[in-house]
C-alpha cells in the first residue's frame, strides 16, 4: 500500500539523462531501484486510535470477568482439607516426637491425629505433604545434585559430581544418592484410617505410583546398571545419604518403585520454586460410583514422625484435595482475572469519556507546515 | 618502524642531499609509502582484541567470564556470558576486517602510482612508494606531485611553473612557483641533474601549507629557499609541460599527510549519553548487589542458620558477612544482562544498515556524474537527525562555481531573455557557427544580439570590444583555434568568453599589445596602461591605442562607482540602464557597468607623465595612484551592463526554505567578499527584501566590532523582549527576520573570549548568517564556536580542501563529491553530489535513522530490565541465593536469539512518517533537535516499565503457583516449571512490546517477530526432549519440562494474565498520550493513514519564488596585482616556435620584456 503512492517523477528527470547518452553497455553505480533498497517495503501501518484501542479494552473485560468467574466457581467447587501435625503446639499429639526428635535418632516416633470431614470428598483424592519455610530453591541446596548419577550413569555413580560436596562421598565411598536435596529427602510415614461412626477403623488405600512426572520416572531418572533387578549389586561400593535410614535400593520393594526410580524420591528430588510448597504424597482412588471417596465421617492420621523441621521453624501438613480441569484448589487465579477484567472494562469506560470529552478528534486537520 | 616515528619526532633540522641516497639513508626519513591501515594478517588477532577490550563493555564482561570460573560465587554457567561474548567480539572483528581491508586497498593503489625517477643518471619509472628523500624526480603537466618537492627547473621561462592546489587549500585559481636560477640553469638535462649534489638544510616536517624555510649548500654557494619555490604533495602541475623537483619530505612527513593527521573519532550525542547510562546501570547493579548481599547476610543470620541441618557448608558456619560478600558476587553475575552486551553491537549493526540505505537511495543519486551518495562514517547517522546549524561553503556546494554570461544591456536595450514577451521560450541557442573560434560550450539564448552585432551596430561592437580588451586574463592556444583562457576569476572569463563567442576573440597578448580577432580580422591594439582593480575603486580600466591610432579608455566596474563618473550627457542612457540593473539584480545576476572614453593625446601624455612620477614616490604612492586613476576615469560614455550568473546548484533555494522551516540554522562560510556572498544570500532566498535589517558588520578595531555588536545586541534583546512578553507561544513564528553578515577581518576580532559570547548571542538572534572572506581555519573556529556554546548537533558542508577543517571539526562533515578535488569528501563522514540533496539526508534518512535509534534503545533497556529484575525479586523469595529464575540456557539465549531481531527489524525499517511526509512537514525534525525522543528522563520511563513489568511477571505466576498442582493431581509449583512459565510469559511480553513499538510491519517484522516466537518455542522443546537429555545428562536438566507445563490450560491462563497485566496499562497510556496531546508526529500519521484510504493525491512541491529587487554591486570575484603581473610580462611565455601561429610576430619581444621591467616598478 505505500508503494503505490510512491511518486517516480524525480527518478525519471535523472533517468532519461543517462540513459539518453549511455546506452546499453555502461554500467552505472546507480543504486537498484528495489522496494528493499529504497525503503519503501510494503507495510502494515498501525496506530492507537480509539476506534481500536477502546474496544480491546472492552473485549479483553468482557472476556476475563467471565473466565474469573468460571475459575473461582471451579476452585470454589474443590474440596480441600488441610491439618498440620507439626507439633509445635504443646497440646498437639506430634509435640512429643518434634521435641525428641533429630536425624540421627533410629527409633521411630509415632503420633496420631483425629479429624473428621464435613463434606464427602467425591472423586479422585489426593494426598499432599506440605512444608513451609523449607527453602528448597536455595542456590546452593539446588545445585547440589548430580543428575547424571541419577540417571543411572556408572562413572557418576561411583564419581559423583563436585557439585553434591559436602554430601559427596561418605567414609571414602560415594555416596548414590548424592548432594543435599537426596540427603534430606521427606521421610515421614502418613497413614490415614476412616472411622465409622461406631468405632471401627479401617486403612484407606493409598497408592503410591503415578504420583511423579512421566518423563522423570521414565527418562531423567534410570536406576545403575540398566533393568538389572538386583539393585543391591548395582548399588554395591556405595554409601546411603547420611541422614538416611536406609539405603536407596531398599526404599521399596517393587523393584518397578526402587532405587533411583522410586516415585518418592523423583517427586521430593523435584525442588520447589518457593519455600512453602506441597508435593504430591499418596493418591487415594475412587473405588465406584455409588460411595464418595472419602465419606463424611471421622478420621485419624497415623504419622510416621521422622522429618525434623523444628530447628528452622518450619511446617509440616498433610493435604486432601480433590482437582478440576484448572488443577486444584486456587482462588487466586480467578480473583486475579475477575479484578484484571473489570480494570479493564473500567478503564475502557475511562479512555472513552476521555476520548470523547477531551480527545482531539479533528487533530488531522490543524497540522501546520 | 619505531625508531623512524622516534627519530621523526626528535628531528630539529632536515639534511637532503640530491642524488646521495646513502647519505641521506642515514637519516631515516620516512619513505613515500603511505599506511593508513592499521593491521596486517598477523597482528590482526592481538591487536583487534587488544582494542575490543578496551572498551568499557567488553572488559566488564570478561571479568563476568573470569568470575564465573570461581565456583563459590559462580550462579551461572560460563556459556552464558562467553557465548554472547563471543558473537559479539567476532562481528566486531569482522567489520573491522572489511575496513581494515579497504584501507590497504587505497594505500595500495596510491602507493603504486608512477612517478619518473632519476637513478643513476637515468629517468626511470618507479612506483610512488619507492620515492626516497633526496631523489630528483619529474613531473609532467596535469600530473599530482608525488612528494613534497624543492623545484629545481622547469619548462617555463626563469624556472616558473604553475600548480594547482584545490586538494590542499581549495583555491582553484593556479599559483605560481619560481625555482632558484641557479638550478633552474639545469634544465632538463638530465646529465647535469644526476651530477646536482647541493644539500639542503631545512626545518622538520611540520604542517604548515603556506610557510617552509630552508637553506640550499651548493657549489659553496648558499641559497634562501621559502615557500615558492616548493610544490608540495596533492598539488597538480598545470600549463607546465614538465619540472624537476628535488624530494625534501616524503610519505608521512608531507606537509599534506602531517594535514590529515589521524582524524578525530567522532561520536554521537547517543554514544555519549548511552556511555553514561550503561555506567548508571553498573552503578545501579552495584547497588542491587549489595541490597541482594544484605539481605543475604541478614537471612543468613536469622534463617539460614537454623536451615545448616540441611545445607551443611562449613564455610558458611564462619562467618555471614562473608557469605553476604560471596553473594554479592554472584548477584553481579546472574543480574549482568542489565548491562547490555549486544547493546553496542546491536547498535553498530543498526547505524550500518542505515548507512547503506543512504548509500542505496536512488533518489541522491547525481547521475549526471554518476555518483551515489555515500555515508563514509558509519557511527553517525542518528546524528543526522538532530542538526541544528549548517555551515555551508559557498563556491562549488549552493554555487557550481560556473558563471555565466547570462544578460546584457547595451545601449538602452536589453539582449538575453529567454522568454519573449507572449511567455515563449525563444530559440534554445544561438547558433556561432559564423565563428570559427566560439567556445562550444557557450550558450545564448537570444539572437537578436547576434543580429545586432552582424549589422556593425557601432555601439554594439564597442561593448564587446571593451570586454575583449579590459580583463587581466591570460589566453592560451595550444593548437590552432583551440582557445584556453586563463582567467583570475570564473567572472572575467565568462565575459572575454562571451565577446569570444560574439565575434571579438581575445587572441593573445604581450605585455604591451593586445591582439583581438573582431570579426574574423587580426586587429592589434597597443596597451598603455590597466588601471588595476582594488576593493576601494571597485572598477578596473585599460588605456589602449586601436590600430587608427586613437586613444581610448575602456573601463568595467560596479554600477554605482561607474554612473558616479559619466559624461552629463549620459543621463538618460544611465536612468534605463539602471533600470535594467534593477532587473537583472532581481533575477539574482551579478551585474557590471561598462563605459568608454576617447581621450586626448595631449591630456593622455600629461597624465602619463604624472603617472610615471607618481609610480615612482616613495611615499603614499597607492593613494597618489588612485587620485590619478580617479582623474582620468571622468566624464565618460556608458555603454550598457552585462548581467552574470553565478549559477547555483539545483534546487539551492528549495532546499534551504525547506530546512529552514526544519528549523535549522544554516550559516554559510564563504572565501568569497562581501558582495559576492551577499549575492548568493540574495539568491538562495537566505537573504530577502522583506527582512528587517541585513547587518553588516565589517570593522577593524576590536573596539569598533565590540561596540558594533553591543549595539546591535541591545536593539535586538528589545525586540524580543517585547516578542516574549507578548506571547511567548508565538515567540518562534513572529520573530522579527534578521540577518548578520561579517567578514574575516571583523570575524578574527569577534572570535576572541572576550566577545565571542556576544557573536553568538547576535548570530543566534539573526535568521542568515553569512561570514564572507573566513580563512579555513575561521571556518573551523566558527563551527567550534557554535559547538562549545549552544550544544547544538552542526553539520558542515563542502566541496574544497579549504573546507576541510571545518568538516573535520563539525559534528557531521558532509562532502560534495563528483568534483575534482577530493579532500573534502575524503575528510567527510558523508558525501553526496548535490547540496540539495541535504535535504532528504536530514529529513529522511537522519530523521529516521534518529527515530529508530531512540526506538530500539528504549526499547532495548525496557526488555533487558524486565528480563533482569526478575531474579532481583525471587531474591527475597530463596533466601537472596543468587539462584536463577529461568533455565540458564534461556538466560545464554534469551538476548541473542530470542528478542534480538525483532528490534532489529524495527531499528532498520520502522517509518513513522513515510519519506513523503517526512519532506512535506519539515518541522516533524524538530523531536530530534530538542532531543525528545532519547533522554535521559526517556530511560528512566523505559527502565521502570521494565521494573514494572518484571515485577507483574515474578509476581503473578508467584501467586498462581504458591498452590497450584497439575490437572492430573502432580505437583507444579517446582522451579523448573515456574522458570518455564515466566520465561515463556517474558517472551511473549516483549514480542507484543515490539508490537506496539513497530509503526511499520513489513513481511521482515512479521518473519522476525513471529519467528523469534517460534524458534523460542522450538529450542524450548528441544533442550527439553528426552534425546538431548540422553547425550548432555547435566546440561540440560530441564528434560520434559516444557511438555508437563505447556500441556496445562492453567499455566496458559497465567501466562495470558500476565501478558495482559504488563501490556494493557501501556496502551493506555500511549492511547491517552497521542489523544490529548497529540504530537506533531502522531497528527502527521493520522492525516497519512486517513490520506491512504482516500487514495494517493498529487501534492504540489514547494515552490520558492524569489522576490529580491536588490541591485547587486560589483561583482569582481577578482583579486588585485594581475595588472602588474601581465604589464611585466612575467607570466607569458617566452617565444618558442609555436610563435608563428600568432597573427603577431614579435622579435623584439625580449627586448621588450626588458623595457617593460620599468613599468613594473612603477606599478
Amino acid at each position: 500500500m505505500m508503494a503505490s503512492s510512491y511518486s517516480a517523477k524525480e527518478e525519471d528527470g535523472h533517468h532519461s539523462g543517462s540513459a539518453g547518452l549511455g546506452g546499453a553497455a555502461i554500467r552505472t553505480r546507480k543504486p537498484d531501484n528495489t522496494a528493499f533498497k529504497q525503503q519503501r517495503l510494503p507495510a502494515w501501518q498501525p496506530i492507537l486510535t480509539a476506534g481500536t484501542v477502546l474496544p480491546a479494552f472492552f473485549i479483553i473485560g468482557l472476556i476475563f470477568i467471565p473466565i474469573g468467574i468460571g475459575l473461582y466457581v471451579t476452585s470454589n467447587n474443590i474440596k480441600e482439607f488441610e491439618i498440620d501435625y507439626t507439633g509445635t503446639d504443646m497440646s498437639s499429639p506430634c509435640f512429643n516426637c518434634s521435641q525428641s526428635f533429630s536425624w540421627n535418632s533410629t527409633t521411630p516416633c509415632k503420633c496420631v491425629l483425629f479429624f473428621s470431614l464435613d463434606q464427602p470428598f467425591e472423586s479422585n483424592v489426593f494426598m499432599y505433604y506440605g512444608l513451609s519455610n523449607f527453602y528448597q530453591n536455595h542456590r546452593r541446596y539446588v545445585k547440589s545434585r548430580d543428575d547424571s548419577q541419577l540417571n543411572g550413569d556408572q562413572r557418576s555413580l561411583k564419581e559423583p559430581s563436585k557439585e553434591c560436596e559436602p554430601y559427596r562421598t561418605n567414609e571414602n565411598k560415594p555416596i548414590a544418592p548424592c548432594g543435599a536435596i537426596a540427603n534430606s529427602m521427606f521421610n515421614d510415614t502418613l497413614d490415614l484410617f476412616y472411622i465409622d461412626p461406631n468405632g471401627t477403623k479401617t486403612q484407606i488405600l493409598l497408592i503410591k505410583k503415578g504420583i511423579a512426572w512421566w518423563t522423570d520416572k521414565h527418562v531423567k531418572f534410570r536406576n545403575p546398571g540398566g533393568s538389572n533387578p538386583n539393585l543391591t549389586a548395582a548399588f554395591i561400593e556405595t554409601a546411603k545419604p547420611v541422614n538416611w535410614h536406609k539405603p536407596v535400593y531398599e526404599l521399596d520393594i517393587d523393584s518397578e518403585n526402587n532405587g533411583f526410580i522410586n516415585e518418592d524420591f523423583i517427586v521430593w528430588m523435584r525442588t520447589a520454586a518457593l519455600p512453602t510448597f506441597r508435593k504430591l504424597y499418596r493418591i487415594i482412588q475412587k473405588k465406584n460410583n455409588m460411595t464418595p471417596t472419602l465419606p463424611r465421617g471421622s478420621y485419624s492420621l497415623e504419622v510416621t514422625y521422622n522429618y525434623p523441621v523444628r530447628s528452622f521453624e518450619g511446617r509440616k501438613r498433610m493435604i486432601l484435595s480433590t482437582i478440576s480441569w484448572m488443577g486444584g484448589k486456587n482462588p487466586f487465579l480467578g480473583i486475579a482475572y475477575i479484578t484484571v477484567g473489570s480494570i479493564c472494562f473500567f478503564l475502557g469506560v475511562v479512555l472513552l469519556f476521555i476520548h470523547h470529552k477531551y480527545g482531539n478528534r479533528n487533530n488531522s486537520s490543524d497540522v501546520p507546515n | 618502524f619505531t625508531k623512524l616515528n622516534f627519530s621523526s619526532t626528535v628531528e630539529e633540522e632536515r639534511h637532503v642531499r640530491a642524488n646521495d641516497r646513502d647519505y641521506n639513508e642515514r637519516f631515516s626519513y620516512a619513505d613515500n609509502r603511505i599506511k593508513t591501515a592499521k593491521y596486517n594478517v598477523f597482528t590482526f588477532l592481538p591487536i583487534n582484541l587488544f582494542e575490543q577490550f578496551q572498551r568499557f563493555a567488553n572488559a566488564y564482561f570478561l571479568v563476568l567470564l573470569i568470575l564465573q570460573l570461581i565456583p563459590e560465587i559462580s550462579s551461572l554457567s560460563w556459556f552464558t556470558t562467553i557465548v554472547p561474548l563471543v558473537l559479539v567480539l567476532a562481528i566486531t572483528a569482522v567489520k573491522d576486517a572489511t575496513d581494515d581491508y579497504f584501507r590497504h586497498k587505497s594505500d595500495q593503489q596510491v602507493n603504486t602510482r608512477q612517478s619518473q625517477v632519476l637513478i643513476k643518471g637515468k629517468l626511470q619509472n618507479e612506483k610512488w612508494m619507492n620515492v626516497r628523500v633526496g631523489d630528483i624526480i619529474k613531473l609532467e603537466n596535469n600530473q599530482f606531485v608525488a612528494a613534497d618537492l624543492l623545484l629545481l627547473s622547469s619548462s617555463e621561462p626563469y624556472g616558473l611553473c604553475y600548480i594547482e592546489t584545490a586538494e590542499l587549500d581549495g583555491e582553484t585559481n593556479l599559483k605560481v612557483r619560481q625555482a632558484l636560477t641557479v638550478t633552474s640553469d639545469l634544465g632538463d638535462d638530465v646529465a647535469k641533474l644526476a651530477d646536482f649534489n647541493g644539500e639542503v638544510i631545512c626545518e622538520p616536517p611540520n604542517n604548515k601549507l603556506d610557510k617552509f624555510t630552508g637553506t640550499l649548500y651548493w657549489k659553496d654557494n648558499k641559497y634562501p629557499l621559502d615557500n615558492e619555490k616548493m610544490l608540495l604533495r596533492g598539488c597538480v602541475l598545470r600549463n607546465t609541460e614538465w619540472c624537476f623537483g628535488l624530494v625534501i619530505f616524503a610519505g608521512l612527513q608531507t606537509k599534506l599527510m602531517q594535514n590529515c593527521g589521524r582524524t578525530k573519532f567522532k561520536r554521537t550525542s547517543i554514544d555519549k549519553l548511552m556511555n553514561t547510562l550503561v555506567l548508571w546501570i553498573f552503578g545501579f547493579l552495584i547497588c542491587m548487589g549489595i541490597i541482594l548481599a544484605i539481605g543475604n547476610t541478614i537471612w543468613e543470620q536469622k534463617v539460614g542458620s537454623n536451615f545448616w541441618e540441611y545445607l551443611q557448608w562449613k564455610e558458611l558456619t564462619i562467618n555471614v558477612v562473608f557469605s553476604g560478600f560471596l553473594t554479592f558476587w554472584s548477584y553481579v553475575i546472574i543480574l549482568n544482562t542489565v548491562v547490555p552486551i549486544s547493546l553496542y553491537v546491536s547498535v553498530e549493526v543498526l547505524r550500518l544498515g542505515h548507512s547503506y540505505f543512504i548509500n542505496w537511495d536512488r533518489r541522491i543519486y547525481y547521475s549526471l556524474k554518476d555518483t551515489p551518495a555515500e555515508a563514509r562514517t558509519t557511527t553517525l547517522n542518528e546524528e543526522l537527525g538532530q542538526v541544528e546549524f549548517i555551515f555551508s561553503d559557498k563556491t562549488g556546494t549552493l554555487t557550481q562555481n560556473i558563471m555565466v554570461f547570462n544578460k546584457c544591456s547595451i545601449n538602452g536595450k536589453t539582449y538575453g531573455d529567454v522568454y519573449d514577451e507572449f511567455g515563449r521560450k525563444k530559440t534554445p541557442c544561438v547558433d556561432f557557427s559564423f565563428n570559427p573560434l566560439m567556445d562550444r560550450k557557450f550558450r545564448f539564448h537570444d539572437s537578436s544580439l547576434v543580429e545586432a552585432i552582424k549589422l556593425e551596430e557601432p555601439l554594439v561592437q564597442e561593448f564587446f570590444r571593451l570586454l575583449a580588451l579590459c580583463h587581466t586574463v591570460m589566453p592560451e592556444e595550444r593548437n590552432e583555434g583551440e582557445l584556453v583562457y586563463q582567467a583570475p576569476s570564473p567572472d572575467e572569463g565568462a565575459l572575454v568568453t562571451a565577446a569570444r563567442n560574439f565575434g571579438f576573440v581575445f587572441r593573445s597578448r604581450t605585455p604591451e599589445t593586445i591582439t583581438l580577432y573582431e570579426m574574423g580580422h587580426a586587429v592589434t591594439y597597443q596597451l598603455l596602461a590597466i588601471l588595476d582593480f582594488n576593493n576601494v575603486r571597485k572598477r578596473m580600466s585599460v588605456i589602449v591605442r586601436n590600430p587608427k591610432g586613437q586613444l581610448k579608455l575602456y573601463s568595467k566596474g560596479a554600477d554605482t562607482i561607474l554612473f558616479d563618473r559619466l559624461d552629463p550627457s549620459n543621463e538618460e542612457l544611465m536612468f534605463t540602464t539602471s533600470e535594467h540593473l534593477n532587473e537583472f539584480a532581481g533575477e539574482g545576476l551579478r551585474t557590471l557597468a561598462l563605459a568608454y572614453k576617447d581621450l586626448d593625446e595631449d591630456v593622455f601624455d600629461e597624465w602619463m607623465k604624472k603617472l610615471l612620477f607618481a609610480s615612482t614616490a616613495l611615499e603614499n604612492r597607492e593613494e597618489k595612484l588612485g587620485a590619478l586613476y580617479e582623474e582620468i576615469e571622468q566624464g565618460m560614455m556608458l555603454l550598457g551592463a552585462t548581467a552574470i550568473e553565478d549559477k547555483l546548484q539545483e534546487g539551492v533555494p528549495e532546499t534551504i526554505a525547506c530546512l529552514t522551516l526544519a528549523n535549522i540554522k544554516i550559516w554559510v562560510l564563504t572565501g568569497d567578499k562581501l558582495e559576492t556572498a551577499m549575492n548568493i544570500g540574495y539568491s538562495c532566498n537566505m537573504l530577502r527584501d522583506d527582512m528587517n535589517e541585513v547587518f553588516i558588520i565589517s570593522g577593524h578595531t576590536m573596539l569598533e566590532i565590540h561596540q558594533k555588536m553591543e549595539i546591535l545586541l541591545s536593539g535586538l534583546d528589545m525586540e524580543k523582549t517585547e516578542l516574549y512578553s507578548s506571547d511567548s507561544v508565538f515567540e518562534e513564528t513572529i520573530i522579527a527576520e534578521y540577518a548578520l553578515i561579517i567578514n574575516g577581518h571583523s570575524l578574527a576580532h569577534a572570535l576572541e573570549a572576550d566577545l565571542e559570547q556576544i557573536l553568538v548571542d547576535v548570530a543566534c538572534l539573526c535568521k542568515t548568517v553569512i561570514c564572507c572572506r573566513v580563512t579555513p581555519l575561521q571556518k573551523a573556529l566558527v563551527v567550534e564556536l557554535i559547538k562549545r556554546h549552544k550544544r547544538a548537533v552542526t553539520l558542515a558542508i563542502g566541496d574544497g580542501a579549504n573546507d576541510v577543517s571545518m568538516i573535520n571539526t563539525a559534528h557531521i562533515g558532509v562532502g560534495i563529491s563528483g568534483q575534482e578535488g577530493m579532500q573534502a569528501v575524503l575528510a567527510s563522514d558523508y558525501s553526496f553530489a548535490q547540496f540539495r540533496y541535504l535535504q532528504r539526508l536530514l529529513l529522511v534518512h537522519g530523521r529516521w535513522s534518529y527515530y529508530r535509534m531512540c526506538n530500539f534503545l528504549c526499547y532495548f533497556f525496557y526488555k533487558n530490565f524486565a528480563f533482569t529484575l526478575v531474579h532481583f525479586w525471587y531474591g527475597f523469595l530463596c533466601g537472596f541465593s543468587a539462584q536463577t529464575v529461568y533455565d540458564q540456557w534461556f538466560i545464554t539465549l534469551f538476548n541473542i536469539v530470542y528478542t534480538s531481531l525483532p528490534v532489529l527489524a524495527m531499528g532498520l525499517f520502522d517509518q513513522d512518517v513515510n519519506e513523503q511526509y517526512s519532506l512535506r512537514y519539515p518541522n516533524l525534525y524538530r523531536p530530534g533537535q530538542l532531543n525528545q525522543l532519547f533522554n535521559k528522563r526517556k530511560f528512566f520511563t523505559c527502565t521502570l516499565q521494565g521494573v514494572c513489568t518484571s515485577f507483574i511477571l515474578f509476581f503473578i505466576p508467584y501467586g498462581a503457583f504458591l498452590t497450584a498442582v497439575r490437572d492430573d493431581g502432580a505437583h507444579i509449583s517446582d522451579q523448573q516449571a515456574f522458570a518455564v512459565t515466566i520465561a515463556t510469559t517474558l517472551v511473549i511480553v516483549v514480542s507484543v512490546q515490539i508490537g506496539l513499538d513497530t509503526n511499520y510491519w513489513t513481511a521482515v517484522n512479521h518473519f522476525f517477530i513471529w519467528g523469534s516466537l517460534a524458534v523460542y518455542f522450538a529450542i524450548l522443546f528441544a533442550m527439553h526432549s528426552d534425546g538431548i537429555f540422553t547425550i548432555f545428562p547435566n546440561q540440560f536438566p530441564f528434560i520434559g519440562t516444557a511438555r508437563n507445563s505447556l500441556n496445562q490450560k492453567f499455566v496458559w491462563l497465567v501466562i495470558l494474565l500476565t501478558t495482559v497485566v504488563c501490556i494493557m496499562p501501556m496502551v493506555a497510556v500511549r492511547f491517552i498520550k497521542a489523544d490529548l496531546y497529540p504530537t506533531q508526529t502522531d497528527k502527521v500519521r493520522l492525516l497519512q493513514q486517513t490520506s491512504r484510504r482516500q487514495g494517493p493525491q498529487e501534492q504540489n512541491l514547494r515552490r520558492v519564488r524569489r522576490t529580491s529587487s536588490r541591485r547587486s554591486a560589483y561583482a569582481f570575484a577578482h583579486q588585485q596585482g594581475y595588472g602588474e603581473l601581465i604589464t611585466s610580462g612575467k607570466n607569458m611565455k617566452v617565444p618558442t616556435s609555436s610563435t608563428s601561429t600568432y597573427p603577431l610576430s614579435s622579435p623584439a619581444r625580449g627586448t621588450s620584456l626588458v623595457k617593460n621591467s620599468v613599468r613594473i616598478a612603477r606599478c
